[in-house]
């Protein structure tokens, strides 16, 4: 069976590249081609073939002299949360509309250097603000599943991007759900990092302490193969951890016989989409005829990992924007009275609401007064919520769990602010910890969409995860599945 | 706890937002549901229990004294809404 | 009404270090707007803080020096407010848990009014902190320009106890910080670049009310005259507010030099809430014991400590050890040229004397670059104490190396400076004064002793000043008493 070059994987595709069955630049000219034949996806904000075209020639230059690597000459998207020099970085803001980064974040940079040919900027959620990728100030991104349907978010314009074959794979970041919940709403698989272990620079910032840059491709193994190069120690960032190079991919052949898999029965009780909580049991037999013991696990305070989330982030969302003030770059108003004024016109014309309403969440937590019963009562919730987790993994070597409450939604369904928080009850707490997640499909709901569960790991243990992962998509086919029309 | 309709302008002003009455009593809703939400966290004892900045234990790393950024002005200003000799204009700042 | 004020001091000092605090880019000052401002500076999107140590070593040696405890763990915290000179829309410093904590400062305080006396003031504490940038006017109408070259600048922010109780107290605490900071060689001090800026808390009292009266703040005082003037007319307006039977309102306050009075400043920063959180980009700060020995082991003698040292084993007096420890330079200059020399007390006279008004003198020399060097000086001396010439010479030798160089020993040749030393001679010279002078000898030998003066004086002229004075002196009084 014919199988078409945009539905190959990054490991097929570095194999073609090699073999000289494709060009990097032929590679590029197809997808910009999709990318322009499925614009009412509204995945991607800036393109610019010329920029792209350029760098898949010097990609085949490289290959043709013998100096080409594993991902010279693999297209890559980029979240438009990653600054980058040749393309324009608006977080998905009207506030940074056609802001040129004189700097490249470290996460590109470092797959520039692997040769990776990027394709151009992908929507999301404004400043990562969202879980279904309607709080762009671009549009909305359809799902390529159903288009009256989320993507999920915030990197909703990376997981649709890459369901409907626009790219081959993506960068995303994730502070509170951003990478997991998009994968199972589009059908594929998407890597969340510890904290800490990619490099934040150059990665708009939204929760400091939480945001982790990661990536979202067809299977587990292309993202083990591009975290390879995308992970290495940047002493610009102090909050990434000094850790050697490492080789993402060192498991994939991992044994499941014998692992121990941890389950929190509870999260399966009400409010889970029956379809989805049976798929998902349907994974966790699949992984026990792969050999491995299914532990049920308790984990009673993660209940609170919303309320608590969102004082966090919100807190630290309110001071890391407090940096747009219209005075050295982005959206200046044009009509005010003096400076602060300006700063104030200039912030509430250029901000969205859902940043606007996460601002004002976090400055009153942080507020005299409030910041001991908030704030710090949160960061203490936080560390109970951190110790149960992190706990488990003493017994298990995984846990899997959903990554949300349901299929892909349609566009309005949770336009109430605590109804959409609510949803991301199962991937915050993971996120609360630092833990590496990664969310993947297991099976197809009825209406048509894909249906996916979560897969978390104790801290630092990505490649292992990566591997289970892949020994689970050995299994299945449920990754291989491709939207109709895509 | 509810927040009273000073409270949304005080955080507004705070947070250099400018919104008009009809925000303020939409946005005053939406916080107050979150709020209720948010509640949650004081049923639980938290007693002895450190605050938890970061996810990862640890020290922050020290950089060496020398000078490794050079000048490069031009591109570093590109994006100015308004500059004049190497300055960004904003409007008269009085003490 | 008896009036007690109470002052405390909050001093910015920037850090010699070569990059910014949490960025490397230079802190070199006086170049083109924005050219010393990086990614980082600007708060460009994407772009976070990594913390310099040459800032946090120097914030140790203060503690160090001040006797302070130095935290093993301190904490960077967000202060936010808007300003167009603030670029992330918030500060990076220390609110909850400082670098230093404690310490005192001693200093001399000479009122108008009264004797000298010491006092010791306790610090509170000292943070590490980012300098903003700097706002210029007159670019284009109705515009100010901003220029980032300043942002990111360190700041240790030393804060006193409200234990200052004059404006002369204040002053004298203020020098003897600054004078302490750049002994250390922690920070250039150069107040007129805004190395050394002081906000002073000010705030007056019935004498014996316990309570502290409403305190006003006056920012931004950067020269010791501003810092004087700014207290004593900010005291005098509290003062007379409340006998006039008003309330001092609790307000920050600019001075201005050209009226000579504070005025309230337009924004409302008392009522700010800074909403104060440890930065989530940076991790907290940890100091090993190790660390802190080493910077312990690597610090220069203290002032107060060569003070001690001048008075106990040099045997100077209390005054000249204290001028002597003004600045390192001029105590290692001191300390070469008395360890050259066996009389001490003449090395203190010559640095304090002749070297001093040789350095306010000449505009732009500085101690180091002195023809004069202590190796010379040394020599000079040398040639006083051994008779060869006496003090008048040597004054003639030192200006001639301030002019043109050149070797003491030389030099004493070709200016013909040798002393007269052989009694023969001397003893003619002697003689004819006496016969030439019979009302002096006369006084002396009547018991006036500061009669010899006038005939030491003769001889010194008659011999072209070339006789040795100690000479002279011992042979007129055995001539006159035999």
């Amino acid at each position: 069976m014919a199988q078409e070059i945009f539905h190959a994987s990054v490991a097929q595709l570095s194999d073609k590249l090699a073999r000289k069955e494709v060009s990097a630049v032929e590679l590029a000219q197809t997808y910009l081609d999709r990318i322009e034949a499925h614009r009412d996806l509204n995945a991607y904000l800036d393109v610019r073939p010329e920029v792209t075209l350029a760098q898949a020639k010097a990609a085949d230059e490289r290959i043709a002299k013998g100096e080409g690597s594993r991902l010279t000459g693999i297209p890559i998207a980029h979240k438009d949360l990653f600054v980058t020099k040749e393309w324009s970085t608006s977080a998905a803001s009207k506030m940074l509309e056609g802001y040129m980064s004189p700097f490249n974040a470290t996460v590109v940079e470092n797959l520039n250097n692997a040769g990776m040919v990027c394709l151009g900027k992908v929507n999301c959620d404004e400043f990562a603000m969202g879980g279904s990728n309607e709080n762009s100030a671009f549009g909305k991104v359809l799902n390529p599943w159903n288009k009256d349907c989320v993507p999920g978010g915030s990197s909703g314009g990376s997981s649709a991007a890459v369901a409907a074959s626009l790219c081959p794979i993506a960068t995303g970041t994730d502070t509170g759900g951003s990478i997991r919940e998009p994968a199972v709403f589009t059908g594929i698989t998407g890597l969340k990092p510890t904290y800490g272990r990619p490099s934040r620079w150059g990665v708009i910032a939204f929760a400091s302490s939480l945001d982790t840059p990661g990536l979202m491709a067809r299977s587990a193994e292309d993202c083990a193969i591009v975290m390879n190069d995308m992970i290495e120690f940047d002493p610009k960032d102090s909050t990434c951890v000094e850790l050697p190079k490492e080789d993402f991919t060192r498991y994939l052949d991992t044994d499941i016989k014998g692992m121990k898999i941890g389950v929190p029965r509870k999260w399966f009780a009400d409010g889970l989409d029956p379809e989805l909580a049976a798929s998902i049991e349907d994974a966790i037999k699949t992984y026990e005829k792969m050999g491995a013991k299914i532990v049920d696990v308790e984990l009673p305070t993660v209940d609170l990992g919303v309320p608590v989330y969102y004082v966090v982030a919100c807190a630290e969302a309110s001071s890391n924007l407090s940096r747009y003030d219209g005075v050295r770059y982005g959206h200046r108003a044009q009509a005010y009275t003096d400076i602060q004024d300006m700063i104030k016109r200039s912030r509430s014309e250029g901000l969205g609401l859902e940043p606007q309403r996460r601002i004002m969440i976090g400055t009153y937590v942080l507020s005299h007064g409030y910041y001991d019963a908030y704030y710090i009562k949160a960061q203490r919730v936080r560390r109970l919520i951190a110790n149960e987790l992190n706990g488990i993994f003493k017994d298990v070597d995984a846990m899997i769990s959903p990554a949300a409450t349901g299929p892909a939604y349609h566009f309005g369904e949770k336009s109430e602010p605590v109804q959409a928080y609510l949803s991301d009850l199962y991937t915050v707490p993971v996120s609360l910890a630092g833990l590496p997640g990664i969310g993947m499909p297991c099976g197809m709901h009825s209406n048509g969409l894909p249906l996916g569960f979560q897969l978390v790991g104790s801290l630092f243990s990505e490649a292992k995860l990566l591997g289970m992962a892949h020994r689970y998509q050995c299994e299945t086919d449920w990754h291989k599945r491709v939207p109709a029309g895509y | 706890m509810t927040l009273a309709l000073e409270d949304i302008r005080r955080i507004a002003d705070l947070s250099h937002l400018s919104i008009d009455d009809e925000q303020a009593v939409r946005i005053q809703g939406e916080l107050n549901n979150i709020f209720q939400m948010i509640e949650r966290i004081q049923a639980v004892d938290t007693t002895d229990i450190e605050p938890m900045p970061h996810p990862h234990d640890g020290a922050q790393r020290l950089r060496e004294d020398i000078v490794r950024e050079q000048n490069d002005r031009e591109n570093n200003m590109k994006n100015a809404p308004e500059q004049s000799e190497g300055h960004f204009l904003v409007p008269q700042v009085i003490e | 009404m008896q009036w007690e004020v109470v002052i405390g001091l909050e001093t910015h000092v920037q850090l010699s270090t070569n990059t910014k605090i949490f960025s490397a880019a230079s802190t070199d000052i006086g170049a083109d707007a924005n050219t010393h401002a990086c990614v980082v500076d600007l708060a460009l999107p994407g772009t976070l803080p990594v913390l310099n140590h040459g800032a946090v070593e120097r914030a140790m040696k203060f503690g160090l020096a001040i006797g302070a405890t130095v935290a093993k763990r301190s904490i960077f915290d967000r202060k936010n407010y808007f300003y167009p000179d603030l670029p992330k829309g918030y500060q990076i410093s220390q609110f909850e848990w400082p670098i230093v904590v404690g310490g005192q400062v001693s200093f001399m305080v000479t009122p108008k009014k009264g004797e000298p006396y010491m006092k010791t003031l306790n610090l509170t504490r000292a943070h590490l902190e980012e300098d903003a940038g700097k706002s210029v006017h007159g670019l284009e109408m109705n515009r100010s320009g901003i220029d980032l070259n300043r942002a990111g600048t360190p700041l240790l922010e030393i804060v006193t106890e409200p234990e200052l109780r004059s404006a002369e107290e204040a002053v004298a605490y203020a020098r003897t910080l600054h004078a302490l900071v750049v002994w250390l060689g922690i920070s250039h001090g150069d107040m007129q670049n805004g190395n050394f800026r002081c906000d002073a808390n000010v705030s007056v009292r019935p004498v014996g009310q316990k309570e502290f009266g409403t305190r006003c703040e006056i920012k931004n005082l950067n020269s010791f005259r501003f810092l004087q003037d700014a207290i004593e007319y900010e005291v005098r307006r509290q003062i007379e507010l409340i006998e006039d039977g008003g309330k001092v309102v609790q307000a920050t306050r600019l001075y201005d030099p050209d009226k000579g009075e504070t005025r309230q400043m337009r924004s409302k920063e008392d009522s700010m809430d800074y909403r104060y959180f440890p930065d989530p980009d940076l991790l907290p700060l940890e100091i090993s014991d190790e660390w802190l020995d080493r910077v312990k082991a690597e610090m220069p003698e203290l002032p107060e400590e060569l003070r001690a040292r001048l008075e106990k084993d040099f045997g100077l007096p209390a005054y000249d050890a204290s001028i002597l420890t003004t600045s390192k330079p001029l105590a290692d200059y001191y300390l070469a040229v008395a360890e050259a020399v066996s009389d001490k007390k003449i090395a203190a006279n010559w640095v304090m004397g002749e070297v001093s008004a040789a350095l306010n003198q000449q505009e732009g020399t500085t101690i180091e670059t002195l023809p004069v060097t202590p190796a010379k000086l040394a020599a000079l001396i040398g040639r006083v104490l051994d008779g060869t010439i006496n003090n008048k010479g040597a004054k003639q030798v030192f200006a001639a190396i301030m002019e043109g160089n050149g070797e003491v020993d030389a030099l004493i040749d070709s200016l013909g400076l040798k002393q007269i030393s052989d009694t023969g001679a001397l003893e003619k010279i002697i003689d004819e004064v006496i016969a030439n002078n019979p009302k002096n000898v006369e006084e002396f030998k009547a018991g006036k002793e500061k009669a010899l003066n006038g005939l030491v004086g003769q001889v010194m002229k008659a011999s072209k000043g070339k006789a040795n004075p100690g000479q002279v002196n011992q042979l007129l009084r055995q001539k006159l008493t035999a």
